[in-house]
Protein backbone atom coordinates (compact mmCIF):
# COMPACT_ATOMS: atom_id res chain seq x y z
CA UNK A 1 0.00 0.00 0.00
CA UNK A 2 2.80 2.40 0.92
CA UNK A 3 4.65 1.52 -2.29
CA UNK A 4 1.66 2.44 -4.45
CA UNK A 5 1.30 5.73 -2.60
CA UNK A 6 4.97 6.46 -3.18
CA UNK A 7 4.64 5.69 -6.88
CA UNK A 8 1.71 8.04 -7.16
CA UNK A 9 3.68 10.88 -5.56
CA UNK A 10 6.60 10.38 -7.95
CA UNK A 11 4.25 10.36 -10.96
CA UNK A 12 2.49 13.50 -9.79
CA UNK A 13 5.86 15.18 -9.32
CA UNK A 14 6.94 14.31 -12.85
CA UNK A 15 3.62 15.64 -14.17
CA UNK A 16 4.13 18.88 -12.24
CA UNK A 17 7.60 19.38 -13.75
CA UNK A 18 6.28 18.66 -17.24
CA UNK A 19 3.39 21.05 -16.71
CA UNK A 20 5.76 23.83 -15.61
CA UNK A 21 7.59 23.53 -18.94
CA UNK A 22 4.35 23.32 -20.93
CA UNK A 23 2.87 26.34 -19.18
CA UNK A 24 6.05 28.44 -19.09
CA UNK A 25 5.27 30.35 -22.33
CA UNK A 26 1.77 31.15 -21.08
CA UNK A 27 3.24 32.33 -17.78
CA UNK A 28 5.77 34.52 -19.52
CA UNK A 29 3.13 35.89 -21.88
CA UNK A 30 0.59 36.82 -19.20
CA UNK A 31 3.02 38.17 -16.60
CA UNK A 32 4.85 40.26 -19.21
CA UNK A 33 1.55 41.71 -20.40
CA UNK A 34 1.07 43.15 -16.90
CA UNK A 35 4.49 44.76 -16.46
CA UNK A 36 6.11 48.09 -17.29
CA UNK A 37 8.90 48.24 -19.90
CA UNK A 38 11.58 48.91 -17.30
CA UNK A 39 10.63 45.82 -15.34
CA UNK A 40 10.50 43.66 -18.48
CA UNK A 41 14.01 44.82 -19.36
CA UNK A 42 15.22 43.63 -15.96
CA UNK A 43 14.06 40.18 -16.93
CA UNK A 44 12.41 39.33 -13.63
CA UNK A 45 10.27 36.21 -13.56
CA UNK A 46 8.09 37.29 -10.65
CA UNK A 47 4.37 36.73 -11.18
CA UNK A 48 3.31 40.02 -9.57
CA UNK A 49 4.48 43.18 -11.31
CA UNK A 50 6.25 45.79 -9.15
CA UNK A 51 4.12 48.38 -10.83
CA UNK A 52 0.89 47.37 -12.55
CA UNK A 53 1.02 48.27 -16.21
CA UNK A 54 -1.80 46.06 -17.46
CA UNK A 55 -4.18 48.83 -18.44
CA UNK A 56 -1.52 50.66 -20.44
CA UNK A 57 -0.36 47.49 -22.22
CA UNK A 58 -3.81 46.24 -23.17
CA UNK A 59 -4.97 49.72 -24.16
CA UNK A 60 -1.92 50.09 -26.36
CA UNK A 61 -2.56 46.66 -27.92
CA UNK A 62 -6.06 47.74 -28.93
CA UNK A 63 -5.24 51.31 -29.99
CA UNK A 64 -1.85 51.09 -31.70
CA UNK A 65 -3.31 48.53 -34.11
CA UNK A 66 -6.90 47.66 -35.00
CA UNK A 67 -6.79 44.51 -32.87
CA UNK A 68 -10.57 44.49 -32.38
CA UNK A 69 -10.99 44.64 -36.15
CA UNK A 70 -8.63 41.69 -36.60
CA UNK A 71 -10.61 39.69 -34.06
CA UNK A 72 -13.88 40.56 -35.78
CA UNK A 73 -12.37 39.50 -39.13
CA UNK A 74 -11.33 36.23 -37.54
CA UNK A 75 -14.90 35.61 -36.38
CA UNK A 76 -16.43 36.56 -39.75
CA UNK A 77 -14.02 34.36 -41.70
CA UNK A 78 -14.11 31.27 -39.48
CA UNK A 79 -17.90 31.41 -39.12
CA UNK A 80 -18.48 31.87 -42.87
CA UNK A 81 -16.10 29.04 -43.70
CA UNK A 82 -17.78 26.63 -41.31
CA UNK A 83 -21.33 27.48 -42.46
CA UNK A 84 -20.41 27.08 -46.13
CA UNK A 85 -18.52 23.86 -45.46
CA UNK A 86 -21.61 22.40 -43.81
CA UNK A 87 -23.97 23.61 -46.56
CA UNK A 88 -21.80 21.97 -49.22
CA UNK A 89 -20.53 18.87 -47.44
CA UNK A 90 -23.68 17.56 -45.79
CA UNK A 91 -25.85 17.02 -48.91
CA UNK A 92 -22.90 15.32 -50.59
CA UNK A 93 -22.23 13.13 -47.55
CA UNK A 94 -25.92 12.17 -47.53
CA UNK A 95 -25.86 11.24 -51.23
CA UNK A 96 -22.72 9.19 -50.66
CA UNK A 97 -24.12 7.28 -47.73
CA UNK A 98 -27.88 6.93 -48.13
CA UNK A 99 -28.66 7.05 -51.86
CA UNK A 100 -27.83 4.47 -54.52
CA UNK A 101 -26.73 6.09 -57.73
CA UNK A 102 -24.39 5.74 -60.63
CA UNK A 103 -21.07 7.44 -59.92
CA UNK A 104 -21.22 7.15 -56.15
CA UNK A 105 -18.04 5.08 -55.95
CA UNK A 106 -16.22 7.45 -58.29
CA UNK A 107 -17.19 10.52 -56.28
CA UNK A 108 -16.18 8.84 -53.05
CA UNK A 109 -12.86 7.92 -54.68
CA UNK A 110 -12.37 11.59 -55.57
CA UNK A 111 -13.05 12.55 -51.97
CA UNK A 112 -10.42 10.07 -50.75
CA UNK A 113 -7.95 11.36 -53.31
CA UNK A 114 -8.57 14.98 -52.29
CA UNK A 115 -7.92 14.05 -48.66
CA UNK A 116 -4.29 13.57 -49.71
CA UNK A 117 -3.87 17.13 -50.95
CA UNK A 118 -2.28 19.47 -48.41
CA UNK A 119 -3.43 23.12 -48.56
CA UNK A 120 0.03 24.45 -49.46
CA UNK A 121 0.07 22.34 -52.62
CA UNK A 122 -2.81 24.14 -54.30
CA UNK A 123 -1.81 27.64 -53.17
CA UNK A 124 -0.10 28.73 -56.39
CA UNK A 125 -2.88 27.91 -58.89
CA UNK A 126 -5.63 29.13 -56.56
CA UNK A 127 -3.69 32.34 -56.03
CA UNK A 128 -3.27 32.78 -59.81
CA UNK A 129 -6.96 32.07 -60.34
CA UNK A 130 -7.98 34.66 -57.72
CA UNK A 131 -5.49 37.10 -59.21
CA UNK A 132 -6.99 36.74 -62.68
CA UNK A 133 -10.57 37.20 -61.52
CA UNK A 134 -9.50 40.03 -59.24
CA UNK A 135 -10.66 38.82 -55.83
CA UNK A 136 -7.31 38.78 -54.04
CA UNK A 137 -7.29 40.89 -50.89
CA UNK A 138 -10.92 40.40 -49.86
CA UNK A 139 -13.05 38.32 -47.53
CA UNK A 140 -13.89 36.12 -50.50
CA UNK A 141 -10.20 35.31 -51.00
CA UNK A 142 -10.00 34.19 -47.37
CA UNK A 143 -13.19 32.13 -47.42
CA UNK A 144 -13.70 30.59 -50.88
CA UNK A 145 -10.73 28.16 -50.95
CA UNK A 146 -11.97 26.45 -47.78
CA UNK A 147 -15.65 26.12 -48.71
CA UNK A 148 -14.98 22.57 -49.86
CA UNK A 149 -13.94 20.34 -46.99
CA UNK A 150 -13.37 16.82 -48.26
CA UNK A 151 -12.54 15.89 -44.72
CA UNK A 152 -15.97 17.12 -43.66
CA UNK A 153 -17.62 15.04 -46.40
CA UNK A 154 -15.62 11.99 -45.36
CA UNK A 155 -16.35 12.39 -41.66
CA UNK A 156 -20.08 13.04 -42.11
CA UNK A 157 -20.42 10.17 -44.59
CA UNK A 158 -18.87 7.78 -42.07
CA UNK A 159 -21.31 9.03 -39.48
CA UNK A 160 -24.37 8.91 -41.76
CA UNK A 161 -23.58 5.27 -42.59
CA UNK A 162 -24.43 4.41 -38.98
CA UNK A 163 -27.83 6.13 -39.15
CA UNK A 164 -30.57 3.47 -39.72
CA UNK A 165 -32.17 3.48 -43.19
CA UNK A 166 -35.58 3.17 -41.51
CA UNK A 167 -35.25 6.71 -40.26
CA UNK A 168 -34.76 7.95 -43.83
CA UNK A 169 -37.61 5.80 -45.18
CA UNK A 170 -39.96 7.01 -42.46
CA UNK A 171 -39.13 10.61 -43.37
CA UNK A 172 -39.86 9.85 -47.05
CA UNK A 173 -43.22 8.35 -46.04
CA UNK A 174 -43.96 11.61 -44.27
CA UNK A 175 -43.39 13.37 -47.57
CA UNK A 176 -40.18 15.16 -46.63
CA UNK A 177 -38.02 16.02 -49.64
CA UNK A 178 -34.50 14.61 -49.92
CA UNK A 179 -32.93 17.96 -49.14
CA UNK A 180 -35.35 18.27 -46.22
CA UNK A 181 -34.13 14.88 -44.97
CA UNK A 182 -30.54 16.17 -44.98
CA UNK A 183 -31.36 19.15 -42.77
CA UNK A 184 -34.28 17.91 -40.69
CA UNK A 185 -33.41 14.24 -40.15
CA UNK A 186 -29.70 13.67 -40.74
CA UNK A 187 -28.36 16.92 -39.30
CA UNK A 188 -29.96 16.52 -35.85
CA UNK A 189 -28.74 12.93 -35.52
CA UNK A 190 -25.26 13.95 -36.63
CA UNK A 191 -24.82 16.79 -34.15
CA UNK A 192 -21.96 15.13 -32.19
CA UNK A 193 -19.96 14.51 -35.36
CA UNK A 194 -20.82 17.97 -36.64
CA UNK A 195 -19.63 19.54 -33.38
CA UNK A 196 -16.34 17.69 -33.66
CA UNK A 197 -15.93 18.85 -37.23
CA UNK A 198 -16.87 22.41 -36.25
CA UNK A 199 -14.23 22.49 -33.53
CA UNK A 200 -11.66 21.18 -35.98
CA UNK A 201 -12.65 23.70 -38.64
CA UNK A 202 -12.73 26.72 -36.35
CA UNK A 203 -9.35 25.93 -34.78
CA UNK A 204 -7.76 25.35 -38.18
CA UNK A 205 -9.00 28.59 -39.70
CA UNK A 206 -8.73 30.85 -36.68
CA UNK A 207 -5.07 29.84 -36.49
CA UNK A 208 -4.33 29.74 -40.22
CA UNK A 209 -1.44 31.96 -41.24
CA UNK A 210 -0.16 30.77 -44.64
CA UNK A 211 -3.17 31.58 -46.78
CA UNK A 212 -4.14 35.01 -45.32
CA UNK A 213 -0.46 35.97 -45.58
CA UNK A 214 -0.45 35.19 -49.29
CA UNK A 215 -3.72 36.74 -50.44
CA UNK A 216 -4.01 39.83 -48.23
CA UNK A 217 -2.37 43.19 -48.57
CA UNK A 218 -4.90 45.49 -46.86
CA UNK A 219 -4.97 45.71 -43.10
CA UNK A 220 -8.76 45.86 -43.05
CA UNK A 221 -9.05 42.14 -43.86
CA UNK A 222 -6.28 40.90 -41.53
CA UNK A 223 -7.07 37.94 -39.31
CA UNK A 224 -5.56 37.65 -35.80
CA UNK A 225 -2.45 35.59 -36.67
CA UNK A 226 -1.52 38.00 -39.44
CA UNK A 227 -2.27 40.92 -37.16
CA UNK A 228 0.11 39.77 -34.47
CA UNK A 229 2.96 39.03 -36.85
CA UNK A 230 2.67 42.54 -38.27
CA UNK A 231 2.56 44.00 -34.75
CA UNK A 232 5.77 42.33 -33.96
CA UNK A 233 7.46 43.60 -37.10
CA UNK A 234 6.30 47.17 -37.10
CA UNK A 235 4.32 48.80 -34.34
CA UNK A 236 5.97 47.42 -31.28
CA UNK A 237 9.41 46.18 -32.17
CA UNK A 238 10.78 45.60 -28.71
CA UNK A 239 7.80 46.79 -26.75
CA UNK A 240 7.08 43.41 -25.28
CA UNK A 241 4.33 44.50 -22.88
CA UNK A 242 1.72 45.43 -25.51
CA UNK A 243 2.91 42.61 -27.80
CA UNK A 244 2.31 40.00 -25.10
CA UNK A 245 -1.04 41.66 -24.29
CA UNK A 246 -2.05 41.26 -27.94
CA UNK A 247 -0.92 37.60 -27.96
CA UNK A 248 -3.00 36.98 -24.83
CA UNK A 249 -6.08 38.54 -26.44
CA UNK A 250 -5.67 36.48 -29.62
CA UNK A 251 -5.34 33.08 -27.99
CA UNK A 252 -7.97 33.83 -25.33
CA UNK A 253 -11.19 32.90 -27.24
CA UNK A 254 -10.11 29.36 -28.12
CA UNK A 255 -8.39 28.70 -24.80
CA UNK A 256 -11.45 29.85 -22.85
CA UNK A 257 -13.76 27.77 -25.05
CA UNK A 258 -11.44 24.82 -24.49
CA UNK A 259 -11.44 25.21 -20.71
CA UNK A 260 -15.25 25.41 -20.68
CA UNK A 261 -15.83 22.41 -22.96
CA UNK A 262 -12.64 20.45 -22.49
CA UNK A 263 -14.04 17.00 -23.15
CA UNK A 264 -15.76 18.01 -26.39
CA UNK A 265 -12.63 19.69 -27.70
CA UNK A 266 -10.38 16.74 -26.99
CA UNK A 267 -12.90 14.29 -28.48
CA UNK A 268 -13.21 16.50 -31.55
CA UNK A 269 -9.47 16.75 -32.03
CA UNK A 270 -8.94 13.03 -31.46
CA UNK A 271 -11.64 12.14 -33.95
CA UNK A 272 -10.37 14.54 -36.55
CA UNK A 273 -6.77 13.66 -35.77
CA UNK A 274 -7.51 10.25 -37.20
CA UNK A 275 -7.71 11.96 -40.59
CA UNK B 1 -29.12 -2.87 -59.96
CA UNK B 2 -32.57 -2.74 -58.42
CA UNK B 3 -34.32 -3.20 -61.80
CA UNK B 4 -32.53 -6.48 -62.42
CA UNK B 5 -33.35 -7.66 -58.98
CA UNK B 6 -36.97 -6.64 -59.39
CA UNK B 7 -37.32 -8.45 -62.73
CA UNK B 8 -35.55 -11.54 -61.47
CA UNK B 9 -37.75 -11.60 -58.42
CA UNK B 10 -40.71 -11.89 -60.77
CA UNK B 11 -42.17 -8.47 -60.23
CA UNK B 12 -44.61 -7.22 -62.82
CA UNK B 13 -43.01 -5.16 -65.61
CA UNK B 14 -44.93 -2.06 -64.61
CA UNK B 15 -43.39 -2.24 -61.18
CA UNK B 16 -39.97 -2.61 -62.78
CA UNK B 17 -40.71 0.47 -64.91
CA UNK B 18 -41.68 2.38 -61.79
CA UNK B 19 -38.45 1.27 -60.25
CA UNK B 20 -36.52 2.58 -63.26
CA UNK B 21 -38.27 5.89 -62.78
CA UNK B 22 -37.41 5.83 -59.09
CA UNK B 23 -33.80 5.09 -59.93
CA UNK B 24 -33.70 7.97 -62.40
CA UNK B 25 -35.18 10.21 -59.78
CA UNK B 26 -32.59 9.25 -57.17
CA UNK B 27 -29.83 9.58 -59.74
CA UNK B 28 -30.95 13.13 -60.37
CA UNK B 29 -31.35 13.96 -56.69
CA UNK B 30 -27.98 12.48 -55.73
CA UNK B 31 -26.24 14.32 -58.55
CA UNK B 32 -27.81 17.58 -57.54
CA UNK B 33 -26.98 17.09 -53.87
CA UNK B 34 -23.34 16.40 -54.59
CA UNK B 35 -22.89 18.75 -57.54
CA UNK B 36 -21.63 21.76 -55.52
CA UNK B 37 -19.10 19.62 -53.70
CA UNK B 38 -17.93 17.91 -56.90
CA UNK B 39 -17.59 21.22 -58.75
CA UNK B 40 -15.58 22.79 -55.93
CA UNK B 41 -13.38 19.71 -55.62
CA UNK B 42 -12.40 20.10 -59.26
CA UNK B 43 -12.06 23.87 -59.09
CA UNK B 44 -10.10 24.15 -55.85
CA UNK B 45 -8.29 20.84 -55.37
CA UNK B 46 -7.97 18.49 -58.34
CA UNK B 47 -7.68 21.23 -60.96
CA UNK B 48 -4.98 23.11 -59.06
CA UNK B 49 -2.95 19.91 -58.51
CA UNK B 50 -3.03 19.27 -62.25
CA UNK B 51 -2.16 22.94 -62.86
CA UNK B 52 0.85 22.73 -60.56
CA UNK B 53 2.05 19.69 -62.45
CA UNK B 54 1.65 21.44 -65.82
CA UNK B 55 3.19 24.70 -64.61
CA UNK B 56 6.28 22.88 -63.45
CA UNK B 57 7.04 21.98 -67.09
CA UNK B 58 6.87 25.62 -68.24
CA UNK B 59 9.00 28.71 -67.73
CA UNK B 60 6.06 30.91 -66.76
CA UNK B 61 6.25 33.58 -64.06
CA UNK B 62 3.38 35.64 -62.74
CA UNK B 63 3.00 38.66 -65.04
CA UNK B 64 4.39 36.97 -68.17
CA UNK B 65 2.10 37.22 -71.16
CA UNK B 66 3.14 33.88 -72.66
CA UNK B 67 5.13 30.82 -71.75
CA UNK B 68 7.16 27.98 -73.24
CA UNK B 69 7.12 24.30 -72.48
CA UNK B 70 10.57 23.54 -71.19
CA UNK B 71 10.31 19.82 -70.39
CA UNK B 72 12.44 19.05 -67.39
CA UNK B 73 14.47 22.28 -67.40
CA UNK B 74 12.82 23.58 -64.23
CA UNK B 75 13.58 20.32 -62.45
CA UNK B 76 17.11 20.47 -63.80
CA UNK B 77 17.45 23.91 -62.23
CA UNK B 78 16.04 22.54 -59.00
CA UNK B 79 18.52 19.68 -58.81
CA UNK B 80 21.35 22.19 -59.24
CA UNK B 81 19.94 24.57 -56.65
CA UNK B 82 21.86 24.36 -53.37
CA UNK B 83 19.05 26.06 -51.47
CA UNK B 84 16.65 23.31 -52.58
CA UNK B 85 18.90 20.60 -51.16
CA UNK B 86 19.39 22.65 -48.01
CA UNK B 87 15.59 22.93 -47.70
CA UNK B 88 15.11 19.18 -48.17
CA UNK B 89 17.84 18.37 -45.65
CA UNK B 90 16.47 20.84 -43.09
CA UNK B 91 12.92 19.59 -43.53
CA UNK B 92 14.05 15.99 -43.01
CA UNK B 93 16.12 16.93 -39.94
CA UNK B 94 13.16 18.86 -38.55
CA UNK B 95 10.76 15.95 -39.14
CA UNK B 96 13.39 13.54 -37.81
CA UNK B 97 13.65 15.44 -34.53
CA UNK B 98 9.98 16.34 -34.05
CA UNK B 99 8.68 12.77 -34.60
CA UNK B 100 10.65 11.02 -31.83
CA UNK B 101 10.52 14.07 -29.55
CA UNK B 102 6.77 14.54 -29.65
CA UNK B 103 6.05 10.80 -29.65
CA UNK B 104 8.21 9.87 -26.68
CA UNK B 105 6.99 12.83 -24.63
CA UNK B 106 3.38 12.40 -25.79
CA UNK B 107 3.37 8.70 -24.95
CA UNK B 108 5.10 9.37 -21.64
CA UNK B 109 2.49 11.97 -20.71
CA UNK B 110 -0.35 9.66 -21.76
CA UNK B 111 0.98 6.72 -19.72
CA UNK B 112 1.64 8.87 -16.65
CA UNK B 113 -1.75 10.55 -16.76
CA UNK B 114 -3.58 7.24 -17.27
CA UNK B 115 -1.79 5.71 -14.29
CA UNK B 116 -2.37 8.38 -11.65
CA UNK B 117 -5.46 8.31 -9.48
CA UNK B 118 -6.11 12.03 -9.00
CA UNK B 119 -6.23 14.92 -11.40
CA UNK B 120 -6.38 13.05 -14.69
CA UNK B 121 -8.61 15.43 -16.60
CA UNK B 122 -6.74 18.41 -15.13
CA UNK B 123 -3.37 17.15 -16.36
CA UNK B 124 -4.80 16.23 -19.72
CA UNK B 125 -6.13 19.77 -20.16
CA UNK B 126 -2.80 21.31 -19.14
CA UNK B 127 -0.75 19.24 -21.58
CA UNK B 128 -3.29 19.82 -24.33
CA UNK B 129 -3.34 23.61 -23.94
CA UNK B 130 -0.58 24.36 -26.50
CA UNK B 131 -2.55 22.50 -29.21
CA UNK B 132 -5.35 25.01 -28.78
CA UNK B 133 -3.20 28.11 -28.88
CA UNK B 134 -2.65 30.11 -32.04
CA UNK B 135 0.82 29.05 -33.14
CA UNK B 136 1.75 32.48 -34.49
CA UNK B 137 0.95 34.16 -31.18
CA UNK B 138 2.87 31.51 -29.28
CA UNK B 139 5.79 31.77 -31.71
CA UNK B 140 6.04 35.46 -30.81
CA UNK B 141 6.01 34.46 -27.14
CA UNK B 142 8.69 31.84 -27.72
CA UNK B 143 10.83 34.42 -29.48
CA UNK B 144 10.63 36.48 -26.32
CA UNK B 145 11.36 33.41 -24.16
CA UNK B 146 14.44 32.69 -26.26
CA UNK B 147 15.63 36.30 -26.16
CA UNK B 148 19.25 36.29 -25.02
CA UNK B 149 18.88 39.25 -22.63
CA UNK B 150 15.61 38.88 -20.76
CA UNK B 151 14.02 35.68 -22.01
CA UNK B 152 13.07 32.98 -19.54
CA UNK B 153 14.99 30.20 -21.30
CA UNK B 154 18.27 32.06 -21.21
CA UNK B 155 17.76 32.92 -17.56
CA UNK B 156 16.99 29.37 -16.55
CA UNK B 157 19.88 27.99 -18.59
CA UNK B 158 22.11 30.70 -17.14
CA UNK B 159 21.23 29.34 -13.70
CA UNK B 160 22.71 26.02 -14.83
CA UNK B 161 25.78 27.75 -16.22
CA UNK B 162 24.84 27.59 -19.90
CA UNK B 163 25.80 30.78 -21.69
CA UNK B 164 22.88 32.72 -23.14
CA UNK B 165 22.78 33.42 -26.84
CA UNK B 166 20.32 34.49 -29.49
CA UNK B 167 19.19 30.96 -30.15
CA UNK B 168 17.08 31.86 -33.18
CA UNK B 169 19.84 33.89 -34.82
CA UNK B 170 22.64 31.35 -34.55
CA UNK B 171 23.04 28.95 -37.50
CA UNK B 172 23.58 25.90 -35.30
CA UNK B 173 20.73 26.51 -32.83
CA UNK B 174 17.99 28.09 -34.97
CA UNK B 175 16.62 24.83 -36.39
CA UNK B 176 16.73 22.98 -33.05
CA UNK B 177 14.91 25.95 -31.48
CA UNK B 178 12.12 25.61 -34.07
CA UNK B 179 11.98 21.86 -33.35
CA UNK B 180 11.61 22.63 -29.66
CA UNK B 181 8.59 24.85 -30.35
CA UNK B 182 7.06 22.18 -32.61
CA UNK B 183 7.53 19.44 -30.02
CA UNK B 184 6.05 21.69 -27.34
CA UNK B 185 2.97 22.12 -29.51
CA UNK B 186 2.59 18.59 -30.92
CA UNK B 187 3.13 16.71 -27.66
CA UNK B 188 -0.41 17.22 -26.34
CA UNK B 189 -1.94 16.28 -29.66
CA UNK B 190 -0.03 12.99 -29.76
CA UNK B 191 -0.86 12.44 -26.11
CA UNK B 192 -4.62 12.38 -26.74
CA UNK B 193 -4.15 10.05 -29.71
CA UNK B 194 -2.17 7.69 -27.47
CA UNK B 195 -4.83 7.95 -24.77
CA UNK B 196 -7.43 6.81 -27.31
CA UNK B 197 -5.13 3.88 -28.14
CA UNK B 198 -4.52 3.03 -24.49
CA UNK B 199 -8.20 2.76 -23.63
CA UNK B 200 -8.56 0.03 -26.25
CA UNK B 201 -6.13 -2.22 -24.34
CA UNK B 202 -8.14 -4.45 -22.00
CA UNK B 203 -7.25 -4.13 -18.31
CA UNK B 204 -7.45 -7.92 -17.91
CA UNK B 205 -4.24 -8.26 -19.91
CA UNK B 206 -2.38 -6.24 -17.30
CA UNK B 207 -3.94 -8.20 -14.48
CA UNK B 208 -3.12 -11.48 -16.23
CA UNK B 209 0.50 -10.43 -16.62
CA UNK B 210 0.63 -9.49 -12.98
CA UNK B 211 -0.79 -12.86 -11.94
CA UNK B 212 1.80 -14.55 -14.16
CA UNK B 213 4.51 -12.87 -12.14
CA UNK B 214 5.33 -9.79 -14.19
CA UNK B 215 5.63 -7.55 -11.17
CA UNK B 216 7.12 -4.26 -12.23
CA UNK B 217 5.10 -1.75 -14.19
CA UNK B 218 8.15 -1.27 -16.43
CA UNK B 219 8.15 -4.96 -17.48
CA UNK B 220 4.38 -4.93 -17.95
CA UNK B 221 4.75 -1.94 -20.26
CA UNK B 222 7.23 -3.71 -22.53
CA UNK B 223 5.41 -7.04 -22.36
CA UNK B 224 1.78 -5.94 -22.73
CA UNK B 225 1.27 -2.29 -23.53
CA UNK B 226 4.03 -1.63 -26.04
CA UNK B 227 3.30 -4.51 -28.47
CA UNK B 228 -0.36 -3.47 -28.55
CA UNK B 229 0.56 0.19 -28.94
CA UNK B 230 3.02 -0.29 -31.81
CA UNK B 231 0.40 0.14 -34.55
CA UNK B 232 -0.94 3.27 -32.84
CA UNK B 233 2.60 4.58 -32.55
CA UNK B 234 3.22 4.03 -36.26
CA UNK B 235 0.02 5.86 -36.99
CA UNK B 236 0.91 8.79 -34.74
CA UNK B 237 4.39 8.91 -36.28
CA UNK B 238 2.98 9.23 -39.79
CA UNK B 239 0.51 11.91 -38.77
CA UNK B 240 3.30 13.84 -37.04
CA UNK B 241 5.47 13.44 -40.14
CA UNK B 242 2.76 14.79 -42.44
CA UNK B 243 2.10 17.73 -40.14
CA UNK B 244 5.74 18.62 -39.57
CA UNK B 245 6.54 18.33 -43.25
CA UNK B 246 4.29 21.36 -43.68
CA UNK B 247 6.21 23.54 -41.22
CA UNK B 248 5.95 27.16 -42.26
CA UNK B 249 4.44 29.50 -39.63
CA UNK B 250 7.29 29.52 -37.14
CA UNK B 251 9.89 29.79 -39.90
CA UNK B 252 8.18 32.78 -41.47
CA UNK B 253 7.66 34.67 -38.23
CA UNK B 254 10.89 33.84 -36.42
CA UNK B 255 13.74 33.18 -38.84
CA UNK B 256 12.68 33.79 -42.47
CA UNK B 257 14.67 30.71 -43.38
CA UNK B 258 17.86 32.20 -41.95
CA UNK B 259 20.45 32.64 -40.68
CA UNK B 260 22.26 31.65 -43.85
CA UNK B 261 19.47 29.24 -44.86
CA UNK B 262 19.90 27.30 -41.62
CA UNK B 263 16.10 27.07 -41.29
CA UNK B 264 15.17 27.04 -44.97
CA UNK B 265 12.47 24.37 -45.28
CA UNK B 266 10.50 23.12 -48.27
CA UNK B 267 7.21 25.00 -47.78
CA UNK B 268 9.11 28.19 -46.95
CA UNK B 269 11.05 27.90 -50.19
CA UNK B 270 7.79 27.35 -52.08
CA UNK B 271 6.42 30.49 -50.44
CA UNK B 272 9.50 32.54 -51.32
CA UNK B 273 9.69 31.43 -54.94
CA UNK B 274 5.94 31.55 -55.50
CA UNK B 275 4.85 34.61 -53.58
CA UNK B 276 7.91 36.78 -53.06
CA UNK B 277 9.87 36.22 -56.30
CA UNK B 278 6.73 35.19 -58.25
CA UNK B 279 8.65 32.48 -60.10
CA UNK B 280 5.52 30.39 -60.51
CA UNK B 281 7.04 27.55 -62.52
CA UNK B 282 9.92 26.98 -60.12
CA UNK B 283 7.60 27.16 -57.12
CA UNK B 284 5.36 24.61 -58.88
CA UNK B 285 8.22 22.19 -59.37
CA UNK B 286 9.04 22.51 -55.66
CA UNK B 287 5.37 21.90 -54.89
CA UNK B 288 5.44 18.71 -56.95
CA UNK B 289 8.32 17.44 -54.82
CA UNK B 290 6.45 18.43 -51.67
CA UNK B 291 3.31 16.65 -52.89
CA UNK B 292 5.39 13.58 -53.68
CA UNK B 293 6.57 13.36 -50.09
CA UNK B 294 3.06 13.87 -48.69
CA UNK B 295 1.56 11.26 -51.05
CA UNK B 296 4.21 8.71 -50.10
CA UNK B 297 3.61 9.27 -46.40
CA UNK B 298 -0.17 9.07 -46.80
CA UNK B 299 -0.03 5.93 -48.93
CA UNK B 300 2.24 4.37 -46.35
CA UNK B 301 -0.32 5.29 -43.71
CA UNK B 302 -3.26 3.88 -45.68
CA UNK B 303 -1.67 0.65 -46.88
CA UNK B 304 0.71 -0.30 -44.11
CA UNK B 305 -0.27 1.36 -40.88
CA UNK B 306 -4.07 1.44 -40.99
CA UNK B 307 -4.24 -2.18 -42.06
CA UNK B 308 -2.24 -3.16 -39.01
CA UNK B 309 -4.31 -0.97 -36.73
CA UNK B 310 -7.49 -2.67 -37.89
CA UNK B 311 -6.12 -6.18 -37.55
CA UNK B 312 -4.76 -5.78 -34.07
Amino acid sequence: MRRIRFGEIIKQLVLVIGAIIILAPFYQMITTSLKAPSEIADGTLSPIPREWHAVQNYTEAFTATPLARYMLNGVIVTASIFILQVLIALPCAYALSKLRWWGREVVFGLVLFCLLIPPHAVAIPVYLMFHSIGILDSYAALIVPWTISVFGIFLMRQFFMTVPDDLVDAARMDGISELGIVWRVMLPTALPALTAFGIFSVIAHWNDYFWPLIVLSSREFYTPPLGISVFRNEEFGFEFGPLMAAATVIIAPLVIAFIVAQRRFIEGITLTGMK
Amino acid sequence: MSTHEAVQAGETPSFAAASVRARMRYQLIATMLSAPAIALMFLLLIGPVVAVLLLSFTDWSLGDSDFNWVDMATYQEMVEDDIFWKAIANTLIYVGIVIPGSIILGLGAALLIESVTVGRSFWRAVYFLPVMSTLIAMAVVWEFMLNAKFGMVSQVLGFFGVEAKSWLQEPDTALPALCLIAIWQALGFNMVLFMAGLTSIPRELHNAAEVDGVRSAWDRFWLVTWPLLTPVTMFVAIITAIRSFQVFDTVHVLTKGGPDNATMVLVYQIYQEGFEFFRSSYASALTVVFLGFIFLLTLFKVFVVERKVHYQ
